[in-house]
């Protein structure tokens, strides 16, 4: 066989073995750009400009009253897209208890609004599921789940460099500029998607191994290191520990102490604020950066004295390969981008996604249409195109209902998070049972009309029964929280126009044998080109 | 042109997966330990570098003529790597 044509069956398998879950791993990327948007639309109570001088001192006030004595204090301030900050406390431990590692779900939290006020939240994880979703998977240890995950982003990344081996002279034609040509039948869904968003999948899967690289490569780490907690002490210092010394000091204003974070930064933004044996003379300040000040992604954390507030170390210097390292990362979370460049982030993933589901449906059809009679498949080739159904238009449904979970379950409601995220998949398996127990072409329209209903409904609902709807948060200028519900609509209108362009299509007659073989070639899709 | 039986297809894909892997791993110990730069430096550059390197060795698992010049070509590769690794070290 030729380069072309071995690269070409590498291209259908790597892509196609791993194709749903890199097609959920994109779906979920996707749309944790706008993790921060999603997160404020769950919790609305936070309100969104927030004051940031008012907001720490109420902070310090709460947890000096809610929280003396404790251990550690953590201040997380909202970013510019953001809103509400959350404030964490970790008790003393006790001698003899194991120290709690999982801070999120216990009783020593407390959100703020936008002026410092102390509110009750639904229990919820926002936005910050479908971030976790993307490299964790669900209901599968976190461990195996990233496994997985770095196992397809390996098989995507031979399936792009394969893919462009094989189709070469896609990318020579699909410059060439040939006016008064009919359109070309070879720029199908699954091609312009790839080519025209080629850089920027090459980088997302490229990077997106990079952000777990030591856990997926570790072998360059073992022949250096005698251990990986060696490689990281190496990487960067973490702050020294001191001890509590049983000596009562009150804590330095903690406005005072991120102005000069921030000063030292040069015009920076503080992020987290880290406060240990607060109350102590040992007390120490740790303020780091936000993530969304820098393209590099993390670092430059400034510790200060908790009594005196006095300026101790920091930013330290990072070196070369670590700046690489969180550079890679930066690009791959977009972090960084301000609204313009997250829309082109959005939209290049967003074609990342269609590509993958595209690819996905592009192999049943290239199997039905080299069979003798195409309308007796394999039960492998049906299976696929059924499941494909479930998969593809199931998942974004199951999103859907996922923030409806959100608006229905009550607020007091016991294990509430969990249960938002149980909606979701329950929804997305009954998607799969619709496809799998309906032709595809009937699972399909059902699938995406029920999405449609969905979306549109969602917007509704917040018009109607909520605060947060569309007038209203237009009237309000909050142009986040506005095309949030925008976006349901387009969202609805989208899989409208899906279900009736499935309802309408009519599978292509059968060609002579000849033409047949002919047209594979021009069209250049996952098929064995034909020489 | 003729395809490759369901087999052939899943030995290479099982060389490039599980042999591309371990070429890759003593490949990235190998650079790590010889790159002229500092012990952090070195861990991270080649870290970075191993996977276009395990891209690189599925590509050539499905491009090598035979299955055959294959295991022995990625054989020699692995022999070479585990060489200058224990050369190195000494």
């Amino acid at each position: 066989m030729t380069l072309r044509q071995t690269q070409a069956v590498l291209h259908t398998w790597s892509g196609l073995l791993v194709g749903w879950a890199l097609y959920t791993i994109f779906l979920a990327g996707t749309v944790s750009f706008w993790r921060d948007e999603i997160s404020r639309w769950t919790r609305p109570m936070l309100g969104h400009q927030t004051d940031r001088a008012l907001v720490l001192d109420r902070a310090q006030t709460f947890l000096d009253t809610n929280a003396r004595g404790a251990k550690s204090w953590t201040i997380e301030l909202p970013g510019d897209r953001g809103a509400g900050t959350l404030l964490t406390w970790q008790p003393q431990s006790k001698a003899g208890e194991k120290q709690a590692r999982r801070r999120r779900r216990g009783d020593h939290e407390q959100w703020l609004d936008e002026r410092g006020r102390p509110v009750i939240v639904p229990e919820t994880r926002g936005g910050d599921f479908f971030y976790r979703l993307h490299f964790d998977l669900h209901y599968i240890p976190v461990l195996w789940g990233r496994w997985f995950v770095g196992f397809c982003a390996m098989m995507m990344l031979v399936a792009i460099v394969s893919g462009v081996i094989t189709h070469k002279k896609i990318f020579k034609d699909f410059f060439t500029f040939r006016p008064g040509t009919r359109q070309r039948n070879w720029l199908d869904g699954h091609n312009a998607t790839a080519v025209l968003a080629l850089p920027f999948h090459l980088m997302i899967t490229y990077t997106g191994l990079i952000t777990l690289m030591t856990l997926y490569m570790p072998w360059g780490v073992a022949a250096n290191y005698p251990s990986r907690e060696a490689f990281y002490k190496d990487l960067l210092p973490s702050p020294q520990v001191v001890g509590r010394l049983e000596k009562p000091a009150p804590l330095a204003n903690l406005d005072r102490v991120v102005a000069e974070a921030e000063r030292r930064w040069n015009r920076g933004h503080a992020g987290i604020i880290r406060i240990t044996e607060p109350g102590d003379t040992a007390a120490r300040i740790q303020v780091l950066r936000r993530l969304s000040d820098r393209i590099v992604d993390g670092g430059q954390a400034i510790g200060f004295d908790g009594a005196t507030g006095a300026w101790l170390k920091g930013p330290e210097p990072q070196s070369g390969g670590a700046v690489t390292r969180d550079v890679m990362i930066g690009l791959h979370a977009g972090r960084f981008a301000p609204m313009t460049m997250r829309w082109l982030y959005f939209l290049c993933s967003l074609a990342g996604t269609v590509m993958v589901a595209t690819g996905l449906v592009l192999w049943g059809v290239k199997r039905r249409e080299k069979l003798a009679n195409p309308a007796q498949a394999h039960i492998g080739i049906r299976l696929i195109e059924r499941f494909n159904v479930g998969f593809i238009a199931g998942l974004p449904v199951a999103m859907i209902g996922f923030l409806w979970a959100n608006r229905l379950i009550d607020s007091a409601a016991k294990g509430r998070a969990d249960l938002e995220i149980l909606a979701m998949f329950l929804l997305w398996a009954f998607c799969i049972l619709v496809g799998l127990g309906r032709p595809p072409r009937q699972g399909w329209i059902t699938v995406f009309a029920l999405g449609s209903l969905l979306a549109a409904g969602l917007a509704l609902f917040d018009q109607i029964a909520t605060p947060t709807g569309l007038v209203s948060s237009l009237m309000q200028r909050d142009i986040a929280m506005a095309g949030m519900e925008a976006g349901f609509i387009v969202v609805a209108l989208v899989f409208a126009l899906l279900a009736r362009k499935v309802a309408r299509h009519t599978p292509s007659t059968r060609l002579p044998r000849g033409r047949h073989t002919r047209m594979q070639v021009s069209k250049a899709g996952i098929a064995v080109p034909v020489e | 042109m003729r395809g490759w039986s369901g087999r052939e297809i899943g030995a290479r894909g099982a060389v490039a997966l599980v042999g591309g892997y371990g070429i890759t791993a003593l490949w990235c110990a190998v650079v790590a330990r010889l790159l002229p730069m500092s012990r952090v430096d070195a861990t991270l550059t080649a870290t970075m570098l191993s996977f276009p390197l395990y891209a690189g060795a599925a590509i050539w698992a499905f491009a090598a003529r035979s299955l055959t010049r294959l295991c022995a070509t990625g054989a020699l590769v692995g022999l070479l790597g585990l060489l200058v690794f224990v050369g190195a070290s000494l």
